[in-house]
C-alpha cells in the first residue's frame, strides 16, 4: 500500500507507479501478471518498457493509461490517483486504432469535437504536415500503407495536445525499413513537442534508439529487473560503443529472464 | 467488360427461352405454359391495371413489415448486445423464438388480426425481427474493443460514443442483415398473401389457380417476385460502396 510520502513528490514527477500488483482470474484459475512495480516517470521524459513477450508490459501499460485497475497498488499522475482513461493522456494501441470510417481528417479531428469548427481545421492541418500525410486528407485508412496508418494514429493522438503518451509496440507490425523512419518521425516530434512519452516494445534496439530510460521487466509476473539510463545524446550513431555495450547489457539481462 | 461478355447471360436466357417454347409447342400434355403464354399473362395483367395495383399492395406489406421490424429490432438488439448482462438474461427466449417458421404464426396471426393486410404484415414483422435483432446483438460485440477504448481514451461520455464510434462501427454489418432480411421479407410475403388477403403477388398466384387454372397467370407473377427480388437486393447492396461503409467488407 502507499505510503504517505508521496504528499511531497520529486520536482518534475509525472507519473508514479506504487507497489503495483495485476492478479487476473478466469476460470477459477488466478494468474499473477504484475509484481509490486515500483516506478517513476519525469515530465517530458521518454521511458521504454522492455521485456519477453507475455510478460506483462502492455498490461502495466493499460494499468497506467486508466483503462484497467490494479488489483493493488495504484498510479498517481500529477500526484492524482489515476481512475480512468483521460483526452490528457492518449494510448496509441498495438492494434490499429485509427477509425476506417473516417477519412485522414476526420480521423485526426475525432478528439477535436469541443473545439470550434475553425480552431479544428487548423489543428487537423498543422498535424497532417507534421506526420507528412499532405494529399490524403481525403483518403481513408483502407487506402494507406502500414506506416501511413500508425503516423496517422500518432497525428490523432498529438493533435489533442496531450501530456503523455502511451505507446503499445506501436510500430510492431511495420516493417524493418518503415520501422526505422517511424523511429526517427516519433523523435523528431517528441523534441518539437516535449511530451513524456512511456513506449512498450519488445524490441531491445528500439528501446535503446529511443529512450531516456530503459525499464527491464522479468518474465511473468513482471517486476522491474533494472532500469538502464540511455545516456546517449540524440541524433544516436548505434553503431557506437556505448550504444551498442548498453543494447548487450540488456540482452543479457532479458536473455536471463528467459531461462527463468 | 466489353459488350459481347455483357450480352452472354442475355443470349443465354433467350436460347433458353426458344428451347421451352419449342419444347411446349411439341408436347401434347399441359406441363407448363409457354414463355410466349407467360407474355400474354403478363400482357393481361397489365390491360386490367392488376399488375402495377399487385406489385404495389405486396410492397406495401413487406415495406411496413420490413420499417417496423428494423426500427424495433436494431435499437433493441443494440441495447442487448452492448449489456452482457442483458443478454445473458434475454438470449435463451430468442433462441427459442427465432426457429419458429413465420408461417407457424399463422393461425395466430388471423386470431389477432384477421384476414387481411395487418396479419401480413405481422408475418412480415416476425420474419424481419429476429434476424436483424440477432444481427444488431452480434455487431456490437464484434466492435473491435481498441476502437471502444480509443473512444472513451478522448473523453467522449456515451451518448458521444454511440454516435461517433458505435454507430459507425456496426452499420457495414447492420446494412448486410437488412439486405439479406429484406429477401426474407420478399419470400414469406408471397406465403402470407396466399392466406390472409385478397391481393398481391402471392394472392395472384393462388387466384390464378383456383379461378380457372391460368398457369400463364402463375408464372408470370413468379417471374415478377423474381424480378423485384433481384432489384430490391440489387438497390440494398448499392448501400454497401458507400464509402465510409466500405471498410466493412474487404480486408486490406
Amino acid at each position: 500500500m502507499s505510503t504517505e510520502a508521496v504528499k511531497s513528490p520529486i520536482a518534475g514527477t509525472k507519473l508514479r507507479a506504487e507497489h503495483v500488483s495485476m492478479v487476473f482470474a478466469r476460470d477459477g484459475k488466478s494468474t499473477e501478471v504484475l509484481n509490486d512495480i515500483d516506478l517513476e516517470v519525469r515530465e517530458g521524459e521518454f521511458v521504454c518498457l522492455v521485456g519477453p513477450s507475455g510478460c506483462g508490459k502492455s498490461t502495466l501499460l493499460n494499468v497506467m493509461g486508466g483503462f484497467l485497475s490494479p488489483t493493488s497498488g495504484q498510479v498517481r499522475i500529477d500526484s492524482q490517483a489515476v481512475r480512468g482513461p483521460d483526452p490528457r493522456r492518449i494510448f496509441v494501441f498495438q492494434e490499429r486504432g485509427v477509425f476506417p470510417w473516417l477519412t485522414v481528417e476526420g480521423n485526426i479531428g475525432f478528439g477535436l469535437f469541443k473545439l470550434s469548427r475553425s480552431e479544428r481545421e487548423q489543428r487537423i492541418k498543422h498535424y497532417i504536415n507534421m506526420v507528412g500525410l499532405q494529399g490524403f486528407e481525403e483518403s481513408y485508412p483502407s487506402e494507406l500503407s502500414g506506416g501511413m496508418k500508425q503516423r496517422l494514429e500518432v497525428a490523432r493522438a498529438f493533435a489533442v495536445n496531450p501530456d503523455m503518451l502511451y505507446l503499445d509496440e506501436p510500430f510492431g507490425a511495420l516493417d524493418s525499413i518503415t520501422r526505422l523512419v517511424m523511429r526517427g518521425e516519433l523523435l523528431r516530434i517528441w523534441e518539437a513537442e516535449r511530451k513524456t512519452v512511456i513506449f512498450v516494445t519488445h524490441d531491445i534496439d528500439e528501446a535503446v534508439q529511443l529512450a531516456d530510460r530503459v525499464v527491464v521487466l522479468s518474465a511473468r509476473p513482471a517486476s522491474i529487473q533494472q532500469i538502464v539510463n540511455i545516456d546517449i545524446a540524440h541524433p544516436r550513431d548505434i553503431s557506437s560503443p556505448r550504444y551498442l555495450e548498453l543494447r548487450d547489457g540488456i540482452l543479457r539481462q532479458i536473455g536471463f529472464a528467459h531461462k527463468i | 467488360m466489353n459488350l459481347a461478355v455483357r450480352l452472354r447471360p442475355i443470349v443465354f436466357i433467350a436460347v433458353l427461352l426458344v428451347i421451352w417454347q419449342i419444347a411446349i409447342s411439341r408436347h401434347p400434355g399441359y406441363i407448363l405454359p409457354s414463355p410466349l403464354g407467360v407474355v400474354g399473362g403478363i400482357v393481361d395483367l397489365l390491360r386490367h391495371g392488376l399488375l402495377l395495383k399487385y406489385v404495389v399492395a405486396s410492397l406495401f406489406r413487406v415495406t411496413w413489415g420490413f420499417v417496423l421490424a428494423a426500427v424495433l429490432a436494431i435499437p433493441l438488439g443494440l441495447t442487448i448486445g452492448w449489456y452482457s448482462r442483458l443478454e445473458m438474461a434475454l438470449n435463451p427466449i430468442i433462441q427459442i423464438l427465432r426457429p419458429i417458421s413465420p408461417l407457424a404464426w399463422i393461425p395466430i396471426a388471423i386470431l389477432w388480426f384477421g384476414v387481411g393486410d395487418l396479419s401480413a404484415i405481422f408475418l412480415i414483422f416476425l420474419a424481419c425481427f429476429f434476424p436483424l435483432l440477432l444481427t444488431a446483438m452480434n455487431a456490437v460485440r464484434n466492435i473491435p474493443g481498441v476502437y471502444i477504448n480509443a473512444g472513451r481514451n478522448f473523453g467522449m461520455g456515451l451518448s458521444t460514443l454511440v454516435y461517433s464510434v458505435l454507430y459507425p462501427a456496426v452499420v457495414p454489418q447492420l446494412i448486410i442483415g437488412l439486405r439479406i432480411t429484406l429477401g426474407v421479407a420478399w419470400l414469406v410475403v408471397v406465403a402470407a398473401e396466399m392466406i390472409a388477403v385478397d391481393s398481391g403477388l402471392g394472392f395472384l398466384i393462388v387466384d390464378a389457380r383456383n379461378a380457372g387454372n391460368r398457369y400463364d397467370l402463375v408464372v408470370a407473377g413468379m417471374l415478377i417476385i423474381g424480378i423485384i427480388g433481384l432489384l430490391l437486393d440489387t438497390a440494398m447492396r448499392s448501400l454497401e460502396k458507400i464509402k465510409s461503409f466500405r471498410w466493412g467488407y474487404s480486408e486490406d
